[in-house]
């Protein structure tokens, strides 16, 4: 598609050059088309302005794309297993998958977010969450690849994730299920008054990226839906949105329906800071895994964390506030300057922008309406900023450029609609195709918005690219809104359902890419470091296989003396030292998958074989002009037989 | 299919051109024209090849340095090279009788320029299949390579 209209587009110009009355006609039929074609076309062999990080929603995978060409680069395996990079089938990334629950194999990716400094995308990390079996996991950068995954306990359904403060002083994950806290044996229909919800506060270590899962405030049983931090005056604090007020636990779709207003949560983590400092919390059990990927091990360990520091926000005045927002909010979008909290109520008619100075004149003179659970609630028009007024049908979320224009997404009238800060007039309104749900414009949701690009990110697809039976993809489609008016430029295709994406320049992440692991730095266990370092080691029936691989042979390749019922570890180096030479390795039969080792890295696949045969292994990313010679044969004998232990390399034993 | 619609793109592009006429003639032959390769193989005893190394003092073998360079002879290139035997690359022994320490620290530093612009590393492309590994080595760690090369004379 493209192609074609970058042809069209080269056939166009030439036309335009040599006819002069010719060019009028030829703007009037394609001048758009081929206008969009020029602003979305990045030549062979240049880069995107932009990375995007676009949710894989629920493949549990985080997808980088670039903006403008809408070119997929790659797609991070976070918390599914991809048997394309053996993650998660590896010995070395098993671990990765733990939780409180036992090996979890998938995940439901939502909202990725980049690290933060002053308010500014600074691109070290992206923050990922996952709703299902609640986790938040580090992407790093450097690497990009999945560098820690932390379980949030007393969390059921992290949705209110990942977002982190405006210097990543915490990454947060609030609870979409409000639960029995601690989990027991319970009658559903006692919910009322008896499940929780617990809001995550998780510690960012500033140098290595490690969380540390802080605290958590013990908060009534709503559903807390999404939060954006404060920023520039209002850093220190953090927006959450609450639908099911009500308490219902059946058919919410109605019974979470009833209340005029659910609540924005505006929380003081400062004040939390203070009240942990003063001794205000209870110290209680429980049970999560924080897994983290060892750079230099190259493996991913798993510690338990058995305790987790606990406010009630009844018993801590200042740390919480309710403010009135009509009919159950889903986005939470805080300004660029941080003064207003823009609440989409997705069954009302108008969005709601709460004031942060009116809401701290409310606190400061104490203007309460009631409260929850002991916590107050502020009166909705004292905090109010303004409305904007029947803007379209189910408002979602809302995303700022750098000149005072919002941006929001409407799922069931399937528009996006641009609106002016503080005037809340309507400025312009493009449909999508179809079904927002989130939209991106890089750094929208920071101090220092990129408002160049908006990316539309659409559940419905059916009618826009070819068929391919009844599963259909969903999808992105970018804007041009560096104008008055947004441009629709691209569709494209997206994995998974795309809940939400952070977008960064590319400027600020290329440099810093890692080509290679320093063979030097490589403190793996098995590593060997050299060809003649190769061996076979038996220990019982464990069979460990000390393997290297260069282009374009592994060392050894032929291997003797495994039996029928051996488990036989293959720890395999890639020797190489160069930029994008990585190899593959595929053994036959294996009831696992591959694995795709990098440049410098040691990875373990574990084979169990049941047949006596000779067996053939292979690399199985092309790696060479003789990628079809990189091979090797491991002979299997009989479980009582006597065959000895030989490996070698074109005939020698390696290391004699 | 790239080609194809690359080759037609370039043909839409001069059709419009020849049917305009004009001054952008000339500039679209060039852009067809292939770009001429040199391919003389150059006395080695003076060849220096192209990369990084234009010129390097030698002095009395260093033994120090030639240890230093054997281990990292060991555990960055064995995979490939052996001393006394063609593998996957060519035999070492006497290289630095046969090469300039220029042509072969550049082989070493910047193979794949090597391969592309120097005669004899393309004849050795040609010979062995296997493109020279970078293997990302520093400047100081090829030197030191290169005196280990000349303890295997």
């Amino acid at each position: 598609m493209l192609r074609n209209a970058f042809l069209a587009m080269v056939a166009l110009s030439f036309f335009t050059a040599c006819n002069k009355s010719g060019k009028k006609e030829g703007q009037a039929n394609g001048a758009l088309a081929a206008n969009a074609a020029e602003r979305v076309y990045v030549a062979p062999g240049k880069y995107d302005e932009f990375y995007a990080f676009v949710s894989g929603g629920f493949s549990g995978q985080l997808s980088v794309y670039g903006l403008p060409s809408g070119r997929l680069f790659r797609v991070i395996p976070v918390f599914s297993q991809d048997p394309e990079k053996g993650y998660g089938y590896s010995e070395e990334t098993k671990a990765m998958m733990m939780t409180s629950h036992g090996f979890v194999p998938w995940g439901d990716a939502h909202h990725p977010d980049i690290s933060q400094t002053n308010g500014e995308l600074d691109g070290r990390w992206v923050f990922i969450n996952e709703n299902n079996t609640p986790r938040i996991a580090r992407i790093d950068l450097k690497t990009f690849e999945t560098a820690e995954i932390l379980e949030i306990p007393n969390s059921a359904g992290n949705h209110t994730s990942a977002y982190v403060t405006e210097n990543t002083e915490y990454v947060v994950a609030g609870t979409r299920f409000s639960v029995p806290i601690p989990q027991r044996d319970m009658p559903i229909k006692d919910y009322k008054g008896n499940f929780k919800g617990a809001i995550s506060f998780i510690k960012v270590d500033q140098e290595s990226g490690q969380m540390d899962l802080s605290f958590q405030i013990m908060m009534p049983g709503f559903n807390y839906d999404k939060a954006h931090p404060g920023r520039g005056k209002s850093h220190g604090w953090f927006f959450f949105t609450t639908y099911n007020s009500e308490e219902a636990n059946s058919l919410l779709e109605v019974n979470a329906s009833q209340n005029d207003k659910d609540f924005i949560a505006a929380v003081n983590w400062k004040k939390a800071e203070e009240y942990l400092k003063a001794g205000k919390f209870k110290t209680m059990p429980v049970n999560y895994a924080h897994n983290n990927f060892n750079e230099n091990t190259h493996t991913a360990t798993t510690t338990w964390g058995k305790t987790v520091r606990v406010l009630d926000p009844a018993e801590c005045p200042g740390l919480v506030y309710f403010l009135p927002t009509p009919k159950s909010p889903h986005g939470c979008d805080v300004d660029p300057t941080g003064e207003y909290i823009v609440g989409s109520g997705k069954l009302a008619a108008s969005i709601t922008v709460h004031s942060y100075t009116k809401m701290m004149n409310a606190i400061e003179n104490k203007k309460f309406d009631g409260n929850a659970y002991g916590i107050p609630i502020l009166k909705y028009e004292d905090v109010l900023a303004g409305t904007v007024v029947q803007p379209g049908l189910g408002p979602l979320h809302t995303e700022f450029d750098a000149k005072g224009n919002a941006y929001t997404s409407f799922f069931i009238s399937s528009e996006v609609v641009k609106w002016k800060l503080g005037t809340w007039e309507v400025l312009d309104r493009q449909p999508v195709f179809y079904s927002i749900g989130h939209l991106m414009i890089p750094g929208g949701n920071s101090r220092k918005p990129f408002g160049k690009y908006l990316l539309a990110m659409n559940k419905i697809t059916k009618d826009r690219f070819l068929p391919t039976g009844p599963e259909v993809c969903q999808s992105a489609q970018l804007f041009d809104i560096s104008g008055d008016k947004m441009q629709l430029l691209l569709d494209f295709p997206t994995i998974g359902e795309p809940h939400y994406a952070a977008g960064i320049p590319a400027e600020k992440i290329m440099a810093n890419s890692q080509k290679i692991y320093k063979l030097e730095e490589n403190k793996h266990p098995y590593a060997i470091k050299a060809e003649t370092e190769g061996k076979v080691v038996r220990k019982g029936n464990e069979v460990h296989v000390y393997m290297t691989m260069i282009r374009s042979h592994f060392a050894p390749d032929n291997i003797e003396g495994v039996k029928v019922g051996d488990k036989v570890f293959f720890h395999i180096t890639n020797l190489e030292q160069d930029y994008d030479v990585p190899h593959g390795f595929a053994v036959l039969g294996n009831n696992n998958a591959e694995l795709l080792i990098v440049p410098g890295r040691t990875t373990t696949l574990v084979w169990e074989p049941k047949e006596v045969g000779v067996w053939p292994f292979y690399c199985s990313d092309f790696c060479s002009a003789l990628h079809q010679e990189m091979q090797g044969y491991i002979r299997v004998s009989p479980k009582d037989s006597n065959t000895p232990i030989l490996y070698t390399l074109d005939g020698d034993q390696l290391g004699k | 299919m790239k080609k194809i619609e690359l080759i037609s793109a370039l043909l839409l592009t001069s059709l419009f051109i020849t049917s305009c006429g004009g001054d952008k003639k000339e500039n679209a032959n060039s852009e067809t024209k292939p770009a001429e390769v040199k391919s003389e193989i150059i006395d080695p005893a003076i060849d220096k090849g192209v990369g990084p190394i234009t010129s390097i003092e030698i002095g009395t073998l260093d033994q120090a340095l030639a240890d230093k360079g054997k281990a990292i002879f060991t555990a960055k290139c064995t995979a490939c090279h052996k001393i006394d035997k063609k593998y996957i690359g060519p035999a070492l022994q006497g290289v630095t009788k046969k090469q300039t320490p220029e042509w072969i620290m550049n082989m070493i530093l910047n193979p794949e320029n090597m391969i592309a612009n120097n005669a004899k590393a393309k004849a050795l492309l040609a010979e062995f299949n296997a493109p020279m590994a970078n293997q990302n080595l520093t400047q100081d760690e090829a030197r030191a390579v290169y005196e280990y090369f000349r303890t295997q004379e």
